[in-house]
């Protein structure tokens, strides 16, 4: 039954997900995916990491998708991310100006993913935040989670999210490496599990 | 000792038995695969063990994630949506028409948004340098396809029956033939990354990624539909495939987007 009826809700119910599986490679990453930040702008940050499972080894074939707010808190409505030539048929990438709050990036045979993109401003009642959805072989759903920058103890303090998951918390908080630079590592199992979400 | 398809079945089965009778003590019907599916080896390290951390969307209208990344016109080409056309010569294999829709779970189309696509071709070879299945290549076919809904949420792509494949999951283990499918929704909450399987596929019962869906029901929902309606005299056979996102939509509709 894959034409759905949508007369009535109870026939409308969700399509499975499955996992990327180990060939998304040549599919899914574009180039400048992980460049957000348009070009020179100075509220830039980096935010890099491994993406490690229960064995504590990294994956060298998972995706990582960002999708944040500009320094204001506003969120994006600009499409462009993975424009094309309509020429060649080959990515142009972004363009260096518009920002879109969103990239993708495959980790590298390390397991190690970076992405430069602009420092998150608050909205709502949350400390500001990127949010993160992870993919891999392996993973049969997708998983989101947030990183959270160190910095601002009090704003930090009053976030639900981290309010709600205790010591877990750290979990979520990227470390400050200097000059902008923020580590995050994502743990799929295991000590230091990653914090994961899901939305009602 | 060689892990064979026999084991792999007899595993299938009695995650299948235990999800049944769940559901007849009065669990959930579930939807979506478990994480933790231990049939599909490579599920094992990378699933979490600890519960997912629930957040209430009605509670927060002003989360990043209620809103999604917009794509557009300059995110694709013409001719993305049409796999049998990105090389000079033409791809070997059946051709086939994949449409369908893109809804909410609200049955609301989901229009302007992004659909990807990758595929095996028709041997079932990955255009993919790790790819080491000896089965040919086709320079005329990369299996790589975009689009972006319509008005109606509506999607079409042309391209070529992907071939089963061989996997190491087990000794003997084949994918039955399938396209992988990639979403975005009007929330960043509806992502989906999913495969559409083709009907009557033989090689279901044996596969544990088709059967990582426990459910009758759900498990159909990753099956296309064929029909003729959609097949291209003298061209190509019809394929039907209705998508629903999970997860809450965005709390307002951009009108015209």
């Amino acid at each position: 039954m894959t034409k759905i009826d949508t007369s009535s809700p109870q026939n409308v119910l969700p399509t499975p997900s499955h996992t990327v599986g180990p060939f998304y490679g040549y599919a899914l990453p574009f180039r400048g995916g992980e460049d957000i930040a348009p070009l020179g702008h100075p509220d830039t940050i980096t935010v890099h990491g491994y993406v490690l499972d229960g064995a504590g080894d990294p994956l060298p074939d998972a995706l990582v998708e960002l999708w944040g707010p500009d320094p204001a808190g506003h969120v994006s409505t600009t499409d462009g991310s993975m424009r094309r030539d309509p020429a060649s048929g080959d990515h142009l990438g972004r363009n260096g100006v518009e920002f879109t709050g969103w990239g993708r990036i495959q980790t590298d045979t390390d397991g190690h993913w970076y992405a430069r993109t602009l420092r998150p401003g608050a909205r709502g009642g949350s400390a500001p935040y990127l949010s993160v959805c992870v993919f891999a072989r392996g993973l049969l759903v997708h998983l989101f989670t947030r990183i959270y920058l160190p910095g601002d103890d009090a704003v930090l303090a009053a976030d639900p999210l981290l309010t709600r998951v205790g010591e877990r918390r750290d979990t979520l908080i990227a470390a400050d490496e200097g000059r902008g630079t923020y580590r995050f590592d994502i743990r799929l199992q295991g000590e230091g599990e990653t914090v994961f979400l899901e939305f009602l | 000792m060689t892990l064979t398809q026999a084991d792999i079945d007899l595993e299938i089965a009695a995650e299948r038995a235990a999800y049944e009778k769940g559901v007849a003590e009065g669990a959930p019907v579930e939807h979506q695969p478990r994480r933790d599916y231990a049939p599909y080896r490579s599920s094992v390290l990378r699933h979490p063990k600890q519960p997912l951390v629930a957040i209430d969307t009605s509670k927060d209208p002003e989360l990043v994630e209620l809103h999604s990344p917009a794509f557009g016109e300059r995110d694709i080409t013409g001719i993305d949506n049409d796999l049998t056309r990105q090389h000079s010569g033409e791809p070997i294999g059946e051709r086939i028409t994949v449409s369908g829709r893109l809804l909410d779970r609200d049955g609301r189309p989901v229009r302007g948004q992004l659909v990807e696509i990758w595929q095996a071709n028709s041997a079932g070879r990955y255009a993919h340098q790790r790819e080491q299945h000896d089965a040919p290549l086709d320079p005329n076919f990369t299996g790589v396809g975009r689009t972006i809904t319509d008005a109606d949420g509506g999607y079409r792509f042309t391209t070529i029956q992907p071939g089963p494949y061989p996997w190491r999951n087990h000794l003997n283990a084949w994918r039955p033939a399938h396209i992988h499918f990639s979403m975005f929704g009007t929330a960043f909450t509806q992502r989906l990354v999913t495969q559409m399987y083709f009907p009557s596929d033989p090689l279901f019962p044996y596969d544990p990624i088709i059967q990582s869906v426990t459910d009758d029901a759900a498990r159909q929902r990753l099956v296309a539909t064929y029909d003729h309606s959609l097949s291209v005299p003298e061209f190509s056979m019809g394929y039907h495939w209705d998508i629903v996102l999970d997860g809450p939509a965005a709390t307002w509709i951009e009108e015209g987007r």
